[in-house]
């Protein structure tokens, strides 16, 4: 058994048993971080505060949602809504949260994309991310369930009708999955299930995972430079702040994020207050009618890219097509063959496959909302085929870079 | 001594994997199961003898919708058309075959039209127009005097899905 | 510094790009454009005639017969028949009248009177060609003048109309009697009043459903609950299908209902209360919030400076 002393003071005694300052200096204050980043690098933390704002507001919503297809509307629309005092509130920042978390997770993304940020031992982090976006997509379908609206139902229904594998007919699935012929009171309860439980466990423990995976290899930094972390901590310590290339997380990172993300928090709350549309859809203020379809099926903006590729298609091609573009994302430390860590701009033709894939996105999230007629059907196609071109043409064009 | 303990290592790994962990998988899948009570959603009886030309019914048949067409004179006969007594009528499950939605039925034009992703099929439930790969399907059925009792595989049912008219 | 601005407007105009093509710029392609009239009921031409309430009253309870049908609680003039009745008869409770002259335009009220199908616009669904008659008949005339006839029967109604009238009052009248509004406890057959006894409950349930049955009927199918219509439907488009619901749903078995710009402000307060109360709640805390958070980034950004100083 150890041996221990008598604490003369609080914090003392919870360093004896719990080692708290070593905790403190290995996880906030000798936790170093580059010195040459910008803005882009506080995108992990609003991801974490945003995703602490849909946990608080999802608590205060759970204490009044019904999950019960004869009652769950009325919950949601009317008891939260009307009746809870501060209801309408956690529910705007909750339907908002869920929107707005998305276009952080893309800038986060897109930035690691840029920067190179998910090679030469950042596999991992790029991966786990990768996992974090999935789990985050599943929970933003499972939750877009609940309200049982006319989108929801629809959404269900037809996000679900994927499972049966195009020609395959695997009906038996996709019955497995709902629970039901058709999504019914079987399929709210489980996503419910999924929604509040399973999924935010996975979540919680993707976060872990995604922060362990920086420690060794180190946060990139504005140039993609590879230098010696100690020996830029061992200047920092001495005092020579202004030659070491690192700072340390708590207080010095820090201040910077908590001053992004009160930026952040004004456009977020001007959202939810006075802008909360786009990430509410009015269709899905109707309740759930499985007799009569919406004029316009279309799926959250976060997922439109993604749907765009299943459309132009025939049935099965279309599910291919789909499914690649689900998980290719994960296959990009292994398809850039390039061993440059640096920004897009440095790196030849990667600067211009870059901008032309983040561009190609835009355009398919656009299409994919567009009713599917005319020329917006030679656009998506356009579209389709260029996304997979793109990915094609990675590992090429990488290989052929000029070493820097 | 080290060999060992890693056999019964094994053993115990081996042991909860086969014998503890299949049967608890089992027990999951079952759990996510349709309930009998759901599956046993049992059967719509639709009477028909009342029926009007090219003027659509929607049935509902296991949440699902079900369309009745009672074909006009000048509509094609099709081998999937149901027949009773005299009158040929087209019986579906009210489903675009493309991902799900219901179609309308514009009586003008004798057509389905789905307003999902523009897909369309003739007064026949085959299609005719966009994404949808197959006909509309033909729920089971059998005729009863002039009722057609959905969820029951009759004769004329059981010919059009030998002939692979419907799955 | 200068650098980190220019990021940021890269990040800014590709969230602005990407916020506009699915907002603003999907929903204008996948919707139609509907123009409104404001209410003003042009294409209806006005008689210009003076109407005489005293003459209209007696062309109301007399040669014109409109009591025949129609209560007018105003003038003590009570519904020949009960609400379930009613619909039994003409597929909808026809409605009492006291209120028609502040809700509904004096146009269209000319009009109705005239040609109830045409002004409704439902002539696809009534064409005596057919043999399908509006269960409303229309006004040939009293002998005189149907012009000036009908001037005095419109300018009764005005003469009879509440000078105040309240937004569920408005709602009751206009929509009440097709389209239910649970969160405000309203059905077809009026407010839901608080039963003691279970089987009174129940009793009232049952005539609601036996009402709406009718209704069906009559409409194709259950007119929608606009509880939280608000919220499911844009304002624009409200207001234009309320003024001519053919303009957007083409074929669509709802009448145009004839408000006034008033009358349908009175409602769209109505359906705001209910499907969308958190509205004035949302504009006191809204600011505060903001300035909570405009307060919050300055002091981060001096704290930031603090110990950021000597790094750089």
């Amino acid at each position: 058994m150890a041996h221990f002393e008598k604490a003369n003071s609080v914090g003392e005694w919870l360093d004896q048993r719990l080692a708290v300052n070593t905790l403190k200096r290995v996880l906030a204050f000798e936790y170093w971080i580059p010195k040459n980043i910008n803005f882009l690098w506080a995108m992990g933390m609003v991801l974490a505060a945003t995703f602490g704002l849909l946990l608080i507001s999802g608590i205060f919503l759970l204490m009044y949602y019904q999950p019960n297809v004869e009652t769950a509307f009325d919950s949601v629309n009317y008891t939260i809504m009307t009746e809870v005092g501060y209801g309408w509130l956690w529910r705007h920042i909750h339907g908002v949260g869920a929107s707005v978390v998305f276009l952080i997770i893309y800038i986060h993304m897109f930035t690691g994309i840029y920067y190179g940020s998910y090679k030469r031992g950042r596999e991992l982090i790029w991966l786990s991310g990768m996992g974090l976006f999935v789990a985050f997509s599943a929970e933003a379908f499972s939750g877009y369930m609940l309200p049982w609206g006319q989108m929801s139902y629809w959404a269900g229904m037809v996000i679900t009708n994927l499972f049966s594998g195009g020609s395959l007919e695997a009906y038996g699935l996709v019955e497995w999955i709902r629970g039901d012929y058709v999504p019914g009171q079987a399929f709210l309860t489980r996503f419910f299930m999924l929604h509040v439980l399973l999924l935010p466990l996975v979540i919680i423990g993707l976060i872990v995972l995604h922060f362990g995976t920086l420690r060794i290899p180190h946060v990139n930094n504005q140039d993609g430079e590879d230098f010696d972390f100690e020996e830029a901590a061992r200047l920092y310590k001495e005092g020579n702040i202004k030659e070491s290339k690192v700072i340390p997380f708590q207080p010095v990172f820090l201040a910077k994020d908590i001053f992004v993300m009160g930026v952040y928090f004004i456009l977020f709350f001007y959202l939810v207050f006075y802008h909360f549309e786009f990430a509410m859809d009015p269709v899905n203020f109707d309740p759930a009618d499985g007799l009569k379809t919406p004029a316009h099926i279309y799926p959250e903006w976060y997922f439109l890219w993604s749907y765009e590729i299943l459309r132009p298609f025939s049935k099965d091609l279309g599910l291919i097509a789909f499914a690649i573009a689900q998980v290719i994302f994960f296959a990009l430390p292994f398809l850039d063959k390039s061993e440059n860590v640096a920004p897009a701009s440095r790196r030849g033709l990667f600067k211009f496959w870059f901008w032309a894939m983040l561009i190609d996105v835009l355009i398919l999230t656009f299409m994919g909302k567009l009713p599917p007629q005319g020329i917006w059907n030679v656009i998506g196609l356009i579209a389709a085929l260029a996304f997979f071109a793109l990915w094609i043409a990675l590992p090429i064009i990488t290989k052929k870079e000029k070493k820097l | 001594m080290s060999n060992r303990r890693d056999f019964m290592g094994i053993a115990l790994g081996g042991f909860t994997a086969l014998v503890g962990g299949i049967p608890a998988l089992y027990a999951m899948k079952r759990t996510w199961d349709p309930l009998p009570s759901v599956k046993a959603a049992g059967f719509t009886n639709v009477d028909v003898s009342g029926a009007v030309e090219n003027q659509l019914v929607v049935e509902k048949w296991r949440g699902k919708p079900i369309f009745v067409l009672k074909k006009s004179k000048d509509m094609k006969a099709d081998d999937r058309d149901v027949v009773v007594g005299s009158d040929r009528f087209h019986v579906s499950i009210g489903l675009c075959t493309h991902l799900g939605c219901i179609p309308a039925y514009v009586s003008d034009e004798h057509k389905f039209k789905c307003a999902c992703h523009g897909g369309e099929f003739d007064a026949s439930g085959h299609e005719t127009f966009g994404p949808p790969p197959s006909p509309l399907e033909v729920p089971p059925f059998k005729v009863d005097g002039t009722t057609i009792v959905l969820g029951e595989e009759g004769a004329e049912f059981k010919k059009m899905k030998e002939a692979g008219l419907t799955v | 510094m200068n650098k980190e601005l220019k990021i940021f407007g890269v990040v800014a105009i590709f969230t602005l790009v990407l916020y506009w093509g699915v907002e603003p710029f999907a929903h204008s392609q996948m919707h139609k454009h509907v123009e409104g009239d404001n209410f003003a009921y042009s294409e209806f031409k006005a008689s210009g005639k003076k109407g005489d309430a005293v003459n209209g009253k007696a062309l109301v309870t007399g040669a014109a017969a409109c009591t025949g049908c129609h209560g007018i609680k105003a003038i003590n003039a009570p519904a020949p028949m009960d609400a379930s009745m009613a619909g039994a008869s003409y597929g909808v409770n026809p409605p009492d009248l006291s209120t028609a002259g502040a809700l509904y335009d004096a146009r269209f009220l000319a009009q109705l009177i005239k040609n109830p199908a045409h002004a409704l616009k439902v002539e696809h669904k009534f064409d005596p060609a057919k043999g399908k008659m509006h269960p409303m008949t229309q006004f040939y005339g009293a002998g005189g003048d149907i012009d000036q006839e009908i001037a005095d029967i419109v300018a009764f109604l005005k003469s009879i109309a509440p000078k105040e009238m309240s937004n569920k009052e408005a709602f009751e009248n206009a929509c009440g009697r097709c389209h239910a509004n649970r969160y405000g406890k309203m059905s077809q057959l009026g407010e839901t009043p608080k039963f003691k006894y279970k089987k009174d409950e129940l009793k009232h349930q049952v005539a609601i459903l036996e009402y709406q049955d009718k209704l069906k009927a009559y409409m194709g199918k259950l007119p929608p609950d606009l509880s939280i219509i608000i919220r499911a439907r844009s304002e624009h488009f409200l207001e234009t299908f309320i003024e001519n619901p053919q303009s957007q749903l083409p074929g669509t078995s709802m009448p145009a209902v004839g408000l006034s710009h008033e009358g349908f402000e009175k409602v769209m307060a109505y359906l705001s209360e209910t499907g969308d109360p958190s509205k004035p709640a949302r504009g006191e805390l809204g600011p505060l919030v903001l300035i909570f958070f405009i307060v919050f980034s300055g002091l981060a950004f001096l704290w930031k400076k603090e110990k950021w100083k000597g790094h750089h």
